[in-house]
Formats: structure tokens, sequence, C-alpha cells
């Protein structure tokens, strides 16, 4: 007999038909996956009633593998073939990794991502990842008795494109249907249920195993806005397990550990820090594979002392954070805490001292993501009525921009930009006395518009006319939280005003996205050709432009040869400058400066006569 | 005949509503759907009808449209663990067979 939950009013779901949503937090630690019942969000337990699924696999020999606790218990005794913290290698090269000489692993370097080898072959962090989704994947349809529908990971708010993909694939890898990827602090803003409190920013301090988060988010009319992220994707717990391990070895005087002594260190290390949490001093003691003892007794003073650094660390990303905001410390109204790490006292201390205020803490900080992502996840599964099913929080597929002169796309929003988000770029005028401007709208990460997706148009008119270049248009793109898309123009001196709104993704699906994205990546080399073709292009015709109102201004200047000269080089860059050979546009564009430059010099000396003609020196405003 | 919550079950029901912070019943109900006919409804109720019955058990309070009624006199609900999976549970003597899931039955 299926157990039932009880649902929101005229929410009831046939059987069969109910859609099981689950939030993951994949960690680089700890994992944990949440889901909503009977309304309430739950993190899963696993069989023996633990939350937290630690972030390590084990490959074995024969195939097998181990995740989890089972991984945990044997990683000093084959550290090689267990990976810890490979969420810190998701979509980075050996390069971007710090401390990669530390990790007692086999990496291989591979084009964008590295990877691991291990006893069951070469594995990708994608894959390891995997594996640790997939022990949760089984967990939920265990604990939910059904087939699991949706998912929503959370990854950390600045997360590049390449990390991003790399936690969707390993989401798919896993067997997921990943709804969207949720940044972590906004999912922690929704467990602590600030999408209902009253207007105001917070900040979300996330302090996890391998990476420092912090953003400041506004709420206004329950929508949230990040407004500013920063961070540091190379700290977090592990640091300060790391400089434990150091004084442990500086302080009993170890010389170059082997792989097993350094991972069995690192997990003596790491229980000492989380014992000082609680406890004033901590005892760290290890038969080492050479047979040495280590017996030591870690203070907490000590403990403050040798990661101080790394607490101040953390300080300089908020302070730009809010600088980013241009807001004050004063105008944060509350501090969630988030990740394991934030238990520890001297964090607390600190980010209490720095917002002058206390930290929330009054929810678990291992386990607020994974609950603000079962939430998110619940609504998006359309479990929730409408009115309650707050505006969503979603990221935008593919780069919003605007087509310049040439055909070229000039990008505005980035892809991946969570959304609601407002972004403003000034234009120029191209030509003398332009009166107006058309904007054609445009998404796509293509360079030419041509390849892009056409949204938009719209006309700014009402410029008053001045030199090229002097007009100064602010173009205003706001994508809300529903996804749709405003384009606002407006001329500087005169407030002329122009705007469209457009649904940008309407009508794209998940493969055209797929397929223009594709398209991005086999397309760069043709891309940076075509678009050095087009910007070629538009020079010339900047510069013919130009000519030809000197020419026509101050013609008198020149001498019948020289004018002549110039306009044979101004020709032979007409004839050019439609082709398709944008080597031979920037060589007649070339020689066409050159022609001109004596005739600029001329045009500037008579400039400054006319400007001075009848004044004396003293009444001039040098 | 009534219809009832077992002692675990209101505990929980007050439990989810707690944490909803609204809602004036439980409500129950059938309807037609499923594999085998009928289908049960459990929902927070945010308002009552006045046609609705109104039941009390273990400090909860159990709403039931009329149409409903029928179908679920002397049903008890009750919350039970299945290995990870824990829920709701209806018992009910109306029933004459059920289609394996359990989320539908033939009266």
């Amino acid at each position: 007999m299926a157990l039932l939950q009880i649902a929101e009013p005229g929410l009831s779901t046939a059987p069969h038909e109910r859609r099981l949503a689950v939030g993951i937090d994949l960690g680089t630690t700890n994992s944990l996956i949440a889901t909503v019942r009977s309304g309430a969000a739950a993190v899963l337990p696993d069989a023996r009633g633990r939350p937290l699924l630690p972030s390590i696999v084990r490959y074995l020999a024969d195939g097998r593998v181990e995740v989890g606790y089972a991984a945990e218990a044997r990683q000093s005794e084959d550290p090689k073939n267990t990976i810890v913290s490979a969420k810190r290698y998701m979509g980075r090269a050996l390069k971007d990794v710090a401390h990669a000489e530390h990790a007692p692993y086999d990496f291989v370097d591979a084009p964008g991502m590295l990877q691991i080898r291990t006893v069951a072959g070469v594995k990708s962090p994608v894959e390891v990842s995997a594996e640790i989704l997939k022990v949760l994947h089984a967990r939920a349809e265990a604990s939910l008795g059904d087939k699991l529908a949706d998912a929503v990971i959370t990854v950390p708010a600045y997360f590049d494109d390449a990390q991003r993909q790399a936690t969707k694939d390993a989401g798919r890898l896993a067997g997921l249907n990943v709804l969207r990827l949720l940044n972590e602090p906004t999912a922690a803003a929704i467990a602590y249920g600030l999408d209902n409190a009253a207007e105001g920013t917070y900040a979300v301090y996330d302090l996890g195993g391998g990476t420092f988060d912090i953003s400041i988010l506004k709420l206004s009319k329950g929508v949230f806005e990040v407004v500013a992220t920063s961070g540091d994707s190379a700290l977090g717990g592990d640091d300060f397990d790391h400089r434990v391990f150091c004084w442990v070895a500086e302080e009993a005087k170890l010389a170059p550990l082997c792989a097993g002594d350094m991972r069995l260190l690192l997990v003596k290390s790491r229980e000492a820090k989380e014992s000082l949490t609680t406890h004033s001093e901590a005892r760290i003691t290890a038969k080492l594979s050479t047979g040495e003892f280590v017996d030591l007794v870690l203070d907490s003073e000590t403990f403050c002392r040798i990661t101080h650094h790394l607490v101040q660390k953390t300080l300089a990303p908020m302070r730009k954070a809010l600088r980013d905001a241009q807001l004050g410390v004063d105008d944060v109204k509350g501090v969630v805490m988030v990740g394991g790490s934030t238990r520890m006292p001297q964090i607390q201390h600190a980010v209490g001292e720095f917002f002058r205020r206390d930290p929330l803490n009054n929810l678990d900080p291992d386990k607020v993501v994974a609950l603000g992502a079962a939430m998110q996840a619940d609504v998006l599964a359309g479990n929730k009525p409408a009115g309650e099913d707050w505006l969503l929080l979603d990221v935008i597929p593919l780069s919003l921009g605007i087509e310049t002169m040439g055909g070229l796309a000039e990008k505005i929003i980035p892809r991946n930009s969570t959304i609601p988000v407002a972004r403003a770029q000034e234009f120029t005028t191209f030509k003398d006395g332009q009166t107006g401007m058309s904007f054609h709208v445009v998404q796509g990460e293509r360079e030419l518009v041509s390849d892009c997706r056409s949204l938009a148009r719209f006309e700014l008119k009402g410029i008053p006319p001045m030199a090229a270049g002097a007009g100064r248009v602010r173009v205003m793109f706001q994508v809300d939280a529903d996804g749709l898309l405003s384009v606002a123009a407006e001329e500087r001196t005169t407030n002329a005003q122009a705007s469209v709104t457009v649904k940008p993704s309407y009508g794209l699906g998940d493969t055209d996205i797929e397929r223009m994205l594709r398209d991005s990546f086999e397309h760069a080399k043709d891309d940076m050709h075509a678009r050095a073709r087009h910007e070629a292009r538009v020079d010339a015709q900047r510069l013919l432009e130009a000519v030809r109102t000197a020419l026509n201004a101050d013609g008198a200047l020149l001498s019948a040869a020289e004018r002549e000269e110039i306009e044979r080089q101004a020709a032979a860059l007409a004839a050019v400058a439609g082709s398709n050979e944008h080597r031979a546009i920037r060589q007649a564009s070339e020689a066409l400066n050159r022609a001109t430059e004596e005739f600029a010099g001329r045009r500037m000396d008579a400039g400054v006569r006319r400007a001075l003609a009848g004044r004396k020196i003293a009444s001039l405003d040098l | 005949m009534a219809v009832t919550l077992t002692e675990k079950a209101a505990a929980h029901v007050q439990n989810f509503f707690a944490k909803r912070g609204k809602g004036v019943a439980l409500r129950l109900g059938v309807r037609t759907s499923g594999c085998s006919g009928f289908a049960y409804k459990l929902e927070f109720a945010d308002a009552v009808s006045p046609d609705d019955h109104l039941f009390e058990s273990h400090g909860v309070k159990v709403v039931v449209d009329p149409k409903s009624l029928p179908f679920l006199e002397g049903t008890q609900l009750d919350f039970t663990r299945e290995g990870l999976n824990e829920g709701f549970k209806f018992s009910n003597p109306n029933i004459k067979d059920e289609c394996g899931c359990g989320e539908s039955f033939n009266v």
C-alpha cells in the first residue's frame, strides 16, 4: 500500500501521477538530499538514520564502487583510489587546482577537465560526482516509494559555466532529471523563509568544505535578487584541516609522509577541528606506517591562531561584495550561516563582529541548502497552488544582446546570469547628425547576429543631431523573475526613450538551446574570423565617413594633388570594404589613414587657430 | 460512524500544520480516478464549506465532503513507516479491493 502525504488544497494528485521532486546539495565534503512531504521540507536520511553522505567515492579493482561512509572508512588505507572533495575538480584543469601537489591522486591532465587514474580506470570528476548522486537517487526512491521525477541541484553562486555544466552532466549520468541548478545562497535564503520575511537585504555566509561564498541578496516583494556575490572557490573547511595537519607535522617533527599517513592525519585533523567547536581542546593521536606515534593536544587558542589568516581571508570578499552592492554593513538586515564550517566559534565570532549583529544559525548549517533546494524543486514540480509558487529564480540559458554595426551581436546579459537581472551598456551614435537608432534584440552565443535568434526590434527617435560618437545612448536590459525581458534605450542628453518587452525563452526548447550551444563551441573559430571581418568592414565604413566629412569641411587645406591622393586611397578602400577579405580591408584602411595623416594635422592646426583667433593669452582658461 | 485518526497520525498532522503555519482542518475525500475506480484525497484545508462533515480526532479537525462520506465511513487514518518510506495510510472498511499500489480502490 502506498503511503500518502498531505497535499495543498485541491492539489491531490491522481494515483501514479505524483511528481516526486528532490533537492540535492552536492557538497565538497558532504552531500544531502531533501524533499517536501506533507508540506514540510525534510532531509532524507539513509537506512541508519544518517542525513549526510560523505562526498567520497572509492573505486575497487573488481569494478565495485563504494560511496560515502564505506569509502571514508577506507580512505587512509587506499588514498589513491578514494576520491574526496571531487567538487573541487569539477570543470577544472590541473593548473586551476590549489594544493594539487598535496592531493594523493594520480592526476591525468586532460583538456578542459582533469581526470584521476584509479585502479578501476581513469575517472573524471563528473563520473565521481555521478556516483554520489546515484546513491542519493536510490535513497530518495526507497524513501518515497516511487520513481523520482525531478531534481534541483545546488551549486556555488559563482561556479562558472564549465563547472555548472559538469554538475548538470553528473546529474544526468546518475539518471536524474535536473530541473535546475540553484545557487546555494539562494537555496539557504529560501530555507530560512526569508522569502516570507519583510523586505530587506541579507548576506549569506557559506563556508563549506571546499568553497567560500558570500552573497548579498536583496528581497523585495517576495523576489530575491542576487545583488552581489564574492568568495573564494579554493577556501573551505578542508583548508582548516590542512592547517591543523601542518601544525601536527611541525609539532611532531614528521618527515615527509606517505599518502596513507597523510590521509590518516588529515582525518585526525578534521576530527580535532570538529571537536573544538564544543570543547576547549582536542587530542590528536595516530600510529603512522613508519611506526611513529603522534600524540598531541590542540587547544582552541592555538587552533584560532593557526587558522586566523583563513578566517581573515573570508573578510575581504565580504567587503568586496558589499562594495559591489554599494551597501554598508548597516544595510544588511540579517546574515545567514551556511556550511558545516560555520560551526567553528571563531567564524561565528568574526562574522558577528563584521556585520555587528548575531548571525542566523538556528537551522542546521549542513542542511539549509538541501532544504531550500527541496522547496524550490517542490514548486517547480507544480506541487504548490498558484499564488504560493513564489517567483522562480532561474538562470538565462543563452546570452542576450543587441546587434551592433556590421551584424555583430554584443552580449549584454551573459548566459547563466541568475534572474531577475538588469544590465546596462552605453552605445554611441555612428554617424554625424544621426537622429534615430534602431535596436535589434538577439539571443545566442554566436558572434554574428545572423547565427543568433532574433527576439525583437525597436527604434529610438529624437536624438538631437550630433557628431558621430557624441550621442550617448544607454541601453538597459532587464529580465524579471518570470523570464520576461524588457529592453529600454535612453539618449542621455535629451532623455528620449524607447522600450520593448519580449519573452526570451519562448519557443526555445532544451534541444534548441543544446544545439545552439553546441554550434557556438563548434563554430568558435569561424565566428572569430567572421567577427574580425565584420569589425574590419565597420571600421572601414567609419573611416570613409570621417574622411568624406573632413574633405567637405576643410578640403581647402589641401592641394589638388594631395586631395587626389586621398580620394584615390578612399576609393581603393571603398572598393574592398564590402568584401570578405579582412586583411585587404585593414591594409586599405591603413593606407588611407597614412594618406590623411598630414591632412588631419593641418585640420587640427586650423581648428586651434580658429579657436584662438582674436583672443589674448590672458583670456584663455588654461 | 466517524472518520478517525490514530494518535500517531494526529501528532504528525499537527506537526505538519505547525510547519505550514496555516490551515483550519485536514480534508479527507475520495474521487473517481486511478486504476481501480476511486482514489483518496488527503489535503490541508484552508476553508470549510457548509456541506462538509466535521470530525475531531485527537485534537485534529477533519472535514469530509458529503459525496465522499459514504465511502469513508469508519475509516481510520494512520501514519506508518515502511523501510525508508513514511506517510499516511487509510484503513477503510468499505473497500472491496485495491490496486497493487493501494492508491486507488473499489467499493
